[in-house]
């Protein structure tokens, strides 16, 4: 598979969104995620990929399974890796995020991983510094390493039962708090460039304004919508970034938006569930469905995300070194 | 097996527009036939000169129970809906505590069984009728809720009117909201015109009524929400149903007896008892107004039935509680207007019957073969002089005390049985 697509250089200099890279650019990335995978490579291989590489971990908003995966692939391949605590760092003393951006670059690093509440924010920052930028989620914008994890798992997921590494011409719903969520962004657009069926449910409040004209089909209701899908990608219902009321109360949203096996029954036998985490137990799942192992990809999700990351590093580096060489020369 | 023949009657069927003089029959409850030709049997009720109409649908009834059963309980307004013709109603939420959750919705539709008269809920659209945080609209519904609406507060955030439209319009429920503009109407007590500002009296301007409508159809627009423009009393409103109407916007308007019977000049000399809101306003929009029934720009006439005890009535304008009862004098006040000439009888009938079963989506509100019989039996032409103190209800407060009325309820019978008799 990877060899198809050898002849094409991958020659990205950041990661800011899904529409930065074509077909190919996915390919070798999903690639070498899956070369990744094998816990061999992950963990005994190559660590003079990143050796010498400073990877910077800038994250404005609270994460435990993006920081600590980034912080993890960015060690696994050999790079030096620091985390900026953000709580304690001069942007709590009014610093902008400018400012921020040109401090962190005198210090030289290679790769700068940043996730901020603003969407665009990570874009700004790709302006201002000389390194290569990987968007950790944005606002409502993306979270593009997100989609590419979880098509990486929906690929080994799949290549077991089909015999084939594609998740082309499956059924895919995205469920729930789509308004509010840059992961949904990220994989609609990273899911139709692969072929897949996209649709999202959810209440009328938290799908945005003409997201039909997303190439996606649209429906409010979890038992209409869920019709013949092969996965359901669950999301979390996203409280902190709602300024007044979207739905009407937990148990409501429960009633008629959470994933129960009632509703999953709706879907194809054998649909597996995703959910990029974290969960809201009884709010948009019910723990029966996220705990079952013969449904459920969440923790095979969590272990792509080290592996897929990895991927991104190396390539976004290989693509940094050719550009240096090639600049020399 | 109870079988009930009205005879010699002028049925009218609204939907159908159907209006011929012939037998109806009744079996088991449901409408076994009717027309010229029909089978004559059992118990005859002689319908000479009279009139039958499915039974009526108020969309518009404020009890007292629960916690204010004082003004009026539900069998005490069930009673006033029997004498009034009205065979199903929809109480609104502004109860103590405010009807904003699904036990509470179950519980009213239980304390409504075995009345003589179907009791339909509205749910409120927020919690504790605040105007902020949104109600569970679609467990509400589950339970039973036919409607969901704000009392005479309305949704005045267009942020929190656009999201409970767009919420609600997954579950094609519908959204009635009060149809006036807070900041230009709170703190008044009547209607701005020449009248008012002799009498003194703080009021507000009907363009208070226009914007709001213009605003819920805009929503309605970008939602596609199901919007009641509750309570409308002015001209100026008209050409805004018109144009959503014309939009194809699922947009409708319902206008109480009061508006379609009195004006402002009935407030007299300070009687409070014809104080209301909306206010009365001037005679032109009265006039807009029956027309627009018999035009069917407006879909629902409503009793906007609202006990007040003495007490609340008793005060100096500007302090008196607003609100008239209407259930029993619903009829008798629409027919009189039709006795004037100014209000045809199956736009009318429309308006009380198969409209508003079409809006709240439940099977009543016709004369059919098979259906339930939910029927009134009227006297389109008698006289008579409205008394406040024989009202059923437990308030007696009515802007026609001592009016003279023409037409009146002679029997009502939910499903075929006789609940009232004159």
């Amino acid at each position: 598979m990877t060899h198809d697509f050898d002849a094409y250089p991958f020659e990205r200099e950041h990661c800011l969104s899904i529409s930065d890279f074509h077909r190919v650019d996915i390919e070798r990335l999903l690639s070498l995620g899956a070369h990744y995978l094998n816990l061999d490579e992950q963990k005994g291989g190559n660590r003079e990929v990143l050796r010498g590489k400073t990877l910077i971990n800038l994250f404005f908003e609270n994460s435990t399974r993006t920081e600590k995966s980034f912080e993890l692939a960015g060690k696994r391949l050999g790079a030096d890796v620091i985390s900026m605590q953000v709580a304690s760092s001069s942007v709590k003393k009014g610093e902008t995020l400018l400012d921020t951006a040109a401090t962190l670059n005198a210090m030289n690093p290679d790769l700068l991983v940043v996730r901020h509440g603003s969407s665009g924010a990570p874009a700004l920052l790709s302006q201002k510094v000389s390194c290569s930028v990987i968007n950790a989620g944005d606002g409502m914008h993306e979270h593009p390493t997100q989609a590419l994890l979880d098509a990486l798992t929906l690929r080994e997921a799949f290549a077991k039962e089909k015999q084939a590494r594609d998740i082309g011409g499956l059924q895919i719903a995205i469920c729930g708090d789509i308004l509010h969520s840059r992961v949904a962004r990220s994989n609609v657009q990273l899911l139709n460039l692969l072929g897949a069926n996209v649709r999202l449910i959810g209440p009328p409040t938290l799908i945005p304004t003409d997201a039909d004209r997303w190439g996606v089909e649209v429906f409010h209701d979890m038992e209409t919508g869920l019709k013949g899908c092969d996965v359901v990608m669950m999301l979390r219902l996203q409280l902190e970034r709602m300024k007044g009321a979207f739905v009407p109360s937990k148990r409501e949203y429960y009633h008629f938006h959470g994933l129960t096996r009632a509703k999953l029954a709706h879907a194809k036998p054998g649909a597996k569930v995703m959910h990029p985490g974290p969960m809201n137990r009884g709010v948009e799942i019910s723990s029966d469905v996220a705990d079952d192992p013969d449904i459920s990809l969440i923790t095979h999700q969590v272990g792509a995300g080290v592996a897929m990351r990895m991927a991104i590093l190396h390539a976004l580096s290989d693509a940094q070194d050719a550009r240096r060489s090639g600049g020399a020369s | 097996m109870s079988i009930i023949t009205l005879t010699d009657i002028r049925i009218l069927d609204p939907e159908s527009e159907t209006d011929v003089i012939g037998h109806l029959r009744i079996e088991d409850g449901l409408i076994a036939e009717f027309g010229p030709n029909c089978d004559v049997d059992g118990t005859l009720i002689d319908g000479a000169n009279l009139c039958v109409a499915p039974g009526l649908i108020d969309m518009r009834v404020t009890t007292g129970e629960p916690g204010r059963e004082n003004r009026e309980t539900l069998a005490t307004a069930a009673k006033a809906a029997s004498a009034g013709g009205v065979t199903s109603m929809v109480v609104m939420p502004g109860t103590n505590p405010v009807l904003d959750d699904m036990a509470l919705v179950d519980y009213v539709m239980r304390r409504g069984e075995g009345l003589p008269v179907d009791i339909l809920v509205a749910g409120a659209l927020t919690k504790g009728m605040d105007g902020s945080s949104m109600t569970e609209i679609g467990l509400m519904q589950q339970a039973g809720a036919v409607m969901f609406a704000s009392g005479k507060s309305p949704i005045r955030d267009a942020q929190i009117m656009r999201r409970l439209l767009s919420y609600s319009a997954s579950f094609n429920a519908l959204i009635s909201n009060h149809c006036v503009t807070p900041d230009l109407s709170d703190g008044t007590v009547a209607h701005e015109s020449d009248f008012s500002s002799r009498l003194g009296l703080t009021s507000a301007p009907a363009v208070s009524e226009r914007m709001m409508a213009e605003r819920d159809v805009a929503l309605a627009e970008l939602t596609g929400g199901r919007v009641l423009l509750d309570l409308v009393s002015s001209a100026e409103v008209l050409p805004v149903i018109r144009r959503a109407k014309a939009k194809g916007l699922d947009v409708s308007a319902s206008v109480s007896i009061n508006h379609l019977a009195l004006n402002e000049l009935d407030i007299g000399d300070y009687r409070t008892f014809a104080k209301l809101e909306p206010p009365l306003r001037e005679e032109r929009d009265r006039q807009a107004l029956l027309a627009a029934i018999n035009d069917g720009t407006i879909d629902v006439i409503v009793s906007d039935h609202d006990p007040r005890p003495a007490g609340e009535k008793r005060l100096p304008y500007a302090e008196s509680s607003p609100g008239a009862v209407g259930l029993e004098l619903l009829l008798a006040a629409g027919l009189s207007q039709i006795a004037d000439g100014a209000l045809e009888i199956l736009p009318f009938l429309k308006a009380l019957t198969c409209h508003p079963a079409d809006l709240l989506g439940i099977d009543a509100g016709r004369i059919q073969q098979g259906a339930a019989a939910d029927l009134v039996i009227f006297d389109p032409e008698e006289p008579w002089v409205c008394d406040a103190e024989k009202l059923n209800s437990r308030s007696k407060n009515t802007p026609f005390d001592g009016r003279r009325l023409t037409g009146r309820v002679r029997h009502t019978i939910k499903n075929g049985v006789v609940v009232y008799s004159a």
